[in-house]
C-alpha cells in the first residue's frame, strides 16, 4: 500500500487501482454500500421528488391564480375517472396539499440535506473511509424510495370523498381516521412510517460515524460545522421520529383495528395526536434547516477566506436550537383550546429560539466582516439564505405570540412564514451546497453564469410568491383553501406570477446540469482556492471510490481550534 | 478590525434606528384608527349607540329601511337580518394588514402587532440587510484583498446574545398580558352560545334560550351577490348575538376538527370533537363580521364560512323569539319551536363535555 506522502490520496487515482475498482452498474447503484454513491442516489432521488412536489405546487398556484375552480376539474377527473363533481374537485385540492407537503418534507429536503450532502461529505470532512454501517445506509435509501412509492400510489386509490388522501401533511385525526375511509390514507401513513424508519437508521449511522470514525486528531471541537449540524440533526431524528412512529401506529390501529386513541367516543382525544405529531413536527423543522446552517457556515467561511467566526458559539447554538426545539411544540396548537398557562409557557419558550438563531445570523455576518469575499455562486445563494431566513425568522417571532396567533393561525401568514424558512431557507442552503460541492461530486464544473442567473430568478420568484402571502394571511385568508373571496384575488394573482418566475429559473438549473455534464471543464481537487480548507478539498474531484485508506492526521495549529483552520497531513 | 468598537458604535446607533422605525410605523398605526369614524358615517345609529339599550330601535330601524326586500316577517317578530350595509368585518381587496378590529381583544392584538412586533421585526430585518450590504460592499476581494484572521470577540458575542434576550423580554410582557386578557372568563350571567362544526356547515345553539340550534350554510355565489354580500363568506343563517356585551362561546366539533375563526374579532378557537372550548366574545358594535373555517376538515373545508351578526340587545331578543326560543325570566318552552333548518348529519351527543343542553334557568354553567 504505497501512498503518496504529501496529499495522500489526491493523486492516487492514476496509480492506485485498489482505491478505485468500482462494482458493475447494477451492483454499484442498486446494492450500493459506498457513502458517495448512496449520497448521489439520494440527491438524484431528491431532485426527482422535487420536480413532482414542485409541479404540484405549480398546479396549486395555477388554481389560486384567480377565484373559482379552474384546474381541479382536470386533475380530479384524471385521479377519479370520469367527470369530476364538486366534492371530488375540492377533495383533490386536499390531496394536492397533502402530497406537496409530504413530498417536500420527507422526500426532498430530508433526503437532500441528510441523505445527499450528509452522506457525501460527513465521512469526507471527518476523514473517514465510509459511513459506520454501509449496508444500513443502503437500507435507509431504499426504504425512502419505498416510502415514496407508497405515497405515489395513494392519490390513485379511494380516500373517502374521492381518490387520494385529503388530510394535510399533518395527518390530523379524526379527519385521517374516521374522516377518511379507503386505503389512500393508509398508503400515506405507511409512506411516512417507512420514511421515518429510514431516517432513524440513517440517524444511527451518522451518530456512530461521527462519534467513532473521526480522523486522528479531529476532536469534536475541531470538526467542521457541517458535520456538527448533521450530528445535531441526527440526534433530533433519533429522538423525534420514534414519537411520530408511535402516533402513526395509533392512527393505523384507530383506522383499521378498532382502537380509539384519538376518538373521544372511546375515551380518546384528537388533541393527543396533535401533541404527539408536533413533538416530532417541531424538531422536524430544525431537522430540515440545521444541515443548511452547517452548509452555509462552510460556504461563508470558504468565500470569506476566513475561519468561521465564533466556531464554538456556532456549534453550541445548533445544540441549543436542537434542545429548545423539543420543548416548544405546542405553539403549533395555540387554537386547540390550551389553557392560558400552557399557552404562556409555549409563547415564552418559543421566543427563546430566536436567541441562538440570532447568534448564527450575526456570526455569519461577522465571518464575512473583514473577509475577502469572492462572489461565487455558492456565496450568493448563502447570502440570499441569510437574508431570507432572517425574514422567515422574524415572522416566526410574531407567530410565537399566542395572542397574535389567535388571528394568524392557519392563515396564509403561516404559509408565508414557513416557506420563508423552508422553501427559501432550506432550499437556498441546498442550492448553495449544491453549487459548492457539485464539481467535487461530479468532477465537472458547472457554469457560474447560469448559477448566478438561476439565483436571481429564484430569489425574485420565491419572494414574489411568498411575500404577498403575509398580506393575505393578515387579511384573513385561511390555508388549504382551493378558492377564496374576491378580496384575496390581487395578492393571490401576484403570488402565482411569482411561481412562473421561479419555475423559469429552475430551467436554468437543469440547463446548468446539462452544460456541466456535456461541456463542463474537469474540476480540480480544490476549485474554490485558499478559503476551502476542509478535508474534502484535499481529495480529487470526484474523490476516489474509496478514500482515506490511510487516515489523515489533523494537526493542531494552536492559534484557534476552528475546524476551518485545521490542515490534513499524511500519516507516516 | 476591532469588533468591540463596532459593537459599541452600533449600540449608540440602535436607539436612533428604533426611533426612526417607530416614527415610520406611526402612519400605519394611525391608519387603523380612523376606521371607527368611517363606519360611524355609514351607520351612525349603530356606532354611536353600540351598547345603549335605550336607543335600541334606531339601529334595527335603519337596517330594516335599507334592506327593504329582506324584511318579510319582520313585522311579526320584530327581527330583521341586517342588510349588507352593516357588513363590517370582511377582507379588504389588496390589503396589506389586518382587518379592522371590532373587539377589545382585537384592538389590543392589533396594537401588539402594529406597535410592538412590526417595528421590532422590521428593524431586525433591516439591520441584517444593512450589515449584509455593508460586508458585500466593503469586504469584497477588490476592496479588501487580505482577509483578517479574526475569529473571536467575546464582547460582541455576549452583546448579540444579550440584546435579543432583552428585545424578547420587551415583546414577552405585552404578549403575556394579551394572553391573559384573551382568557378572561365571561361573567356568570353572560349569554351562552354553543357553536358546533359539522362537515361542512356550522350549528349555533342557544342553550340559555330554549336550546334551539340554527344551521348555517354558505350561500351560493349568485345568491350572495344578489343580497349584496361577499361570495364565499355569506351564509343563509348568521350567528346572531347581542353587541356590546360579553358572550360565552362554547365551541365543539361534531365529526372532525373545525375551527371557528373571525379575523375582525381577533377570534379563533378550534372545534374539536369531544371537547368544549370556551372563550369570551365581546363585539363592540352591531354589524356583520365574516370568518371562515380554519382547520382542514375535508372536501368542503373552504366552503363553510362564518357570519356573525351582532345586534342591539332588543333586536337580539326579537331574534330569539322569532326562532321560538325563550328569554331569561320566561319559562323554558317545552320544546324548541324552531326546528333546525337542516338536520345535523351527526351529533355530538355522547361526546364528553357536550352534555345535555342547559336550561334557561341555569345560566353560567361552567364548561
Amino acid at each position: 500500500m504505497a501512498t503518496t506522502a504529501d496529499t495522500f490520496q489526491a493523486h492516487t487515482e492514476e496509480h492506485h487501482h485498489d482505491a478505485d475498482h468500482k462494482p458493475a452498474f447494477f451492483a454499484r447503484w442498486f446494492m450500493s454500500t459506498n457513502h458517495k454513491d448512496i449520497g448521489t442516489l439520494y440527491i438524484i432521488f431528491a431532485i426527482f421528488a422535487g420536480i413532482i412536489g414542485g409541479a404540484i405546487s405549480g398546479l396549486m398556484r395555477w388554481e389560486l391564480a384567480e377565484p373559482g375552480l379552474q384546474v381541479l376539474g382536470q386533475v380530479a377527473s384524471w385521479l377519479n375517472g370520469g367527470q369530476a363533481d364538486f366534492d371530488q374537485m375540492t377533495h383533490t385540492w386536499n390531496v394536492l396539499i397533502t402530497a406537496h407537503g409530504l413530498i417536500m418534507v420527507f422526500f426532498v429536503v430530508m433526503p437532500a440535506t441528510m441523505g445527499g450532502f450528509g452522506n457525501w461529505f460527513v465521512p469526507l470532512m471527518i476523514g473517514a473511509p465510509d459511513m459506520a454501517f454501509p449496508r444500513m445506509n443502503n437500507v435507509s435509501f431504499w426504504l425512502t424510495v419505498a416510502g415514496f412509492c407508497s405515497l405515489m400510489i395513494s392519490p390513485f386509490v379511494p380516500g373517502g370523498t374521492a381518490a387520494g388522501p385529503g388530510i394535510g401533511w399533518t395527518l390530523y385525526a379524526p379527519l385521517s381516521t374516521s374522516g377518511s375511509v379507503g386505503p389512500a390514507v393508509d398508503f400515506a401513513i405507511f409512506s411516512v412510517h417507512i420514511a421515518g424508519a429510514a431516517s432513524i437508521m440513517s440517524a444511527i449511522n451518522f451518530i456512530t460515524t461521527i462519534f467513532n470514525m473521526r480522523a486522528p486528531g479531529m476532536t469534536l471541537h475541531k470538526m467542521p460545522l457541517f458535520a456538527w449540524s448533521v450530528l445535531v440533526t441526527a440526534f433530533l431524528l433519533l429522538l423525534a421520529l420514534p414519537v411520530l412512529a408511535a402516533a402513526l401506529t395509533m392512527l393505523i390501529t384507530d383506522r383499521n383495528f378498532g382502537t380509539t386513541f384519538f376518538d373521544p367516543a372511546g375515551g380518546g382525544d384528537p388533541i393527543l395526536y396533535q401533541h404527539l405529531f408536533w413533538f416530532f413536527g417541531h424538531p422536524e423543522v430544525y431537522i430540515m434547516i440545521l444541515p443548511g446552517f452547517g452548509m452555509i457556515s462552510q460556504i461563508v467561511a470558504t468565500f470569506s477566506k476566513k475561519p468561521v467566526f465564533g466556531y464554538l458559539g456556532m456549534a453550541y447554538a445548533m445544540v441549543a436550537i436542537g434542545v429548545v426545539g423539543f420543548i416548544v411544540w405546542a405553539h403549533h396548537m395555540y387554537t386547540v383550546g390550551l389553557d392560558v398557562n400552557t399557552k404562556m409557557y409555549f409563547t415564552a419558550a418559543t421566543m427563546v429560539i430566536a436567541v441562538p438563531t440570532g447568534i448564527k445570523i450575526f456570526s455569519w455576518i461577522a465571518t464575512m466582516w473583514g473577509g475577502s469575499l469572492e462572489f461565487k455562486s455558492p456565496l450568493v445563494w448563502a447570502l440570499g439564505f441569510i437574508f431570507l431566513f432572517t425574514v422567515g425568522g422574524v415572522t416566526g417571532v410574531v407567530l410565537a405570540n399566542g395572542g397574535i396567533d389567535d388571528n394568524l393561525h392557519d392563515t396564509y401568514y403561516v404559509v408565508a412564514h414557513f416557506h420563508y424558512v423552508l422553501s427559501l431557507g432550506a432550499v437556498f442552503s441546498l442550492f448553495a451546497g449544491f453549487y459548492y460541492w457539485f464539481p467535487k461530486m461530479s468532477g465537472r464544473m458547472h457554469s457560474e453564469l447560469l448559477a448566478h442567473l438561476h439565483f436571481w430568478g429564484f430569489f425574485i420568484g420565491v419572494n414574489v410568491i411568498f411575500f404577498p402571502q403575509h398580506f393575505l394571511g393578515m387579511n384573513g385568508m385561511p390555508r388549504r383553501y382551493p378558492d377564496y373571496a374576491l378580496a384575496y384575488e390581487f395578492w393571490n394573482h401576484v403570488s402565482s406570477v411569482g411561481y412562473v418566475i421561479m419555475a423559469l429559473s429552475m430551467l436554468l438549473f437543469f440547463a446548468n446540469m446539462i452544460y456541466a455534464f456535456t461541456v463542463g471543464k474537469k474540476a480540480p481537487a480544490n476549485y474554490w482556492g485558499e478559503g476551502a480548507t476542509t478535508l474534502e478539498w484535499s481529495l480529487s474531484s470526484p474523490p476516489p471510490y474509496h478514500q482515506f485508506e490511510t487516515l489523515p492526521v489533523i494537526e493542531d495549529h494552536h492559534s484557534h481550534h476552528d475546524a476551518i483552520g485545521t490542515t490534513p497531513s499524511a500519516a507516516h | 478590525m476591532k469588533f468591540g468598537d463596532i459593537a459599541r458604535k452600533w449600540l449608540h446607533v440602535l436607539p436612533l434606528i428604533a426611533a426612526v422605525l417607530a416614527l415610520t410605523s406611526l402612519p400605519q398605526v394611525s391608519l387603523a384608527q380612523p376606521a371607527p369614524a368611517e363606519t360611524a358615517v355609514q351607520a351612525p345609529a349603530a356606532s354611536a349607540q353600540s351598547v345603549n339599550v335605550a336607543d335600541q330601535n334606531a339601529a334595527p330601524a335603519a337596517a330594516a329601511e335599507a334592506s327593504g326586500p329582506t324584511a318579510q316577517g319582520a313585522a311579526a317578530s320584530g327581527y330583521t337580518p341586517l342588510g349588507p350595509e352593516w357588513i363590517k368585518g370582511q377582507p379588504t381587496p389588496g390589503a396589506l394588514g389586518f382587518q379592522k378590529q371590532y373587539s377589545n381583544i382585537g384592538d389590543e392584538g392589533l396594537f401588539m402587532h402594529d406597535v410592538v412586533l412590526l417595528p421590532v421585526i422590521t428593524a431586525v430585518t433591516l439591520l441584517v440587510l444593512a450589515l449584509l450590504l455593508w460586508v458585500i460592499v466593503r469586504y469584497n476581494r477588490r476592496r479588501n484583498p487580505v482577509p483578517s484572521k479574526t475569529s473571536h470577540n467575546t464582547l460582541i458575542e455576549v452583546i448579540w446574545t444579550a440584546v435579543p434576550v432583552l428585545i424578547l423580554v420587551v415583546i414577552a410582557i405585552p404578549s403575556i398580558t394579551l394572553l391573559a386578557h384573551q382568557y378572561q372568563s365571561p361573567p356568570k350571567d353572560a349569554l351562552t352560545v354553543k357553536v358546533t362544526g359539522y362537515q361542512w356547515y356550522w350549528g349555533y345553539a342557544y342553550p340559555d334560550n330554549g336550546g334551539f340550534e340554527v344551521i348555517s350554510n354558505m350561500l351560493p355565489e349568485e345568491e350572495a351577490l344578489k343580497r349584496g354580500e361577499p361570495s364565499h363568506l355569506a351564509v343563509d343563517n348568521r350567528l346572531v348575538v347581542p353587541a356590546g356585551e360579553p358572550i360565552r362561546l362554547q365551541v365543539t366539533g361534531a365529526d372532525v376538527i373545525h375551527s371557528f375563526a373571525v379575523p375582525s374579532l381577533w377570534f379563533k378557537i378550534d372545534a374539536v370533537p369531544g371537547r368544549l372550548n370556551e372563550r369570551m366574545l365581546f363585539i363592540k358594535e352591531p354589524g356583520i363580521y365574516y370568518g371562515q373555517c380554519s382547520e382542514l376538515c375535508g372536501a368542503r373545508h373552504g366552503y363553510m364560512p362564518i357570519a356573525v351578526e351582532a345586534v342591539p340587545r332588543a333586536q337580539f331578543e326579537a331574534y330569539i323569539r322569532s326562532q321560538g326560543g325563550t328569554l331569561g325570566g320566561e319559562e323554558a318552552a317545552p320544546a324548541p319551536a324552531a326546528a333546525p333548518l337542516q338536520a345535523p348529519e351527526s351529533s355530538v351527543e355522547g361526546a364528553p363535555g357536550a352534555g345535555a343542553a342547559p336550561t334557561a334557568a341555569a345560566p353560567g354553567t361552567e364548561a
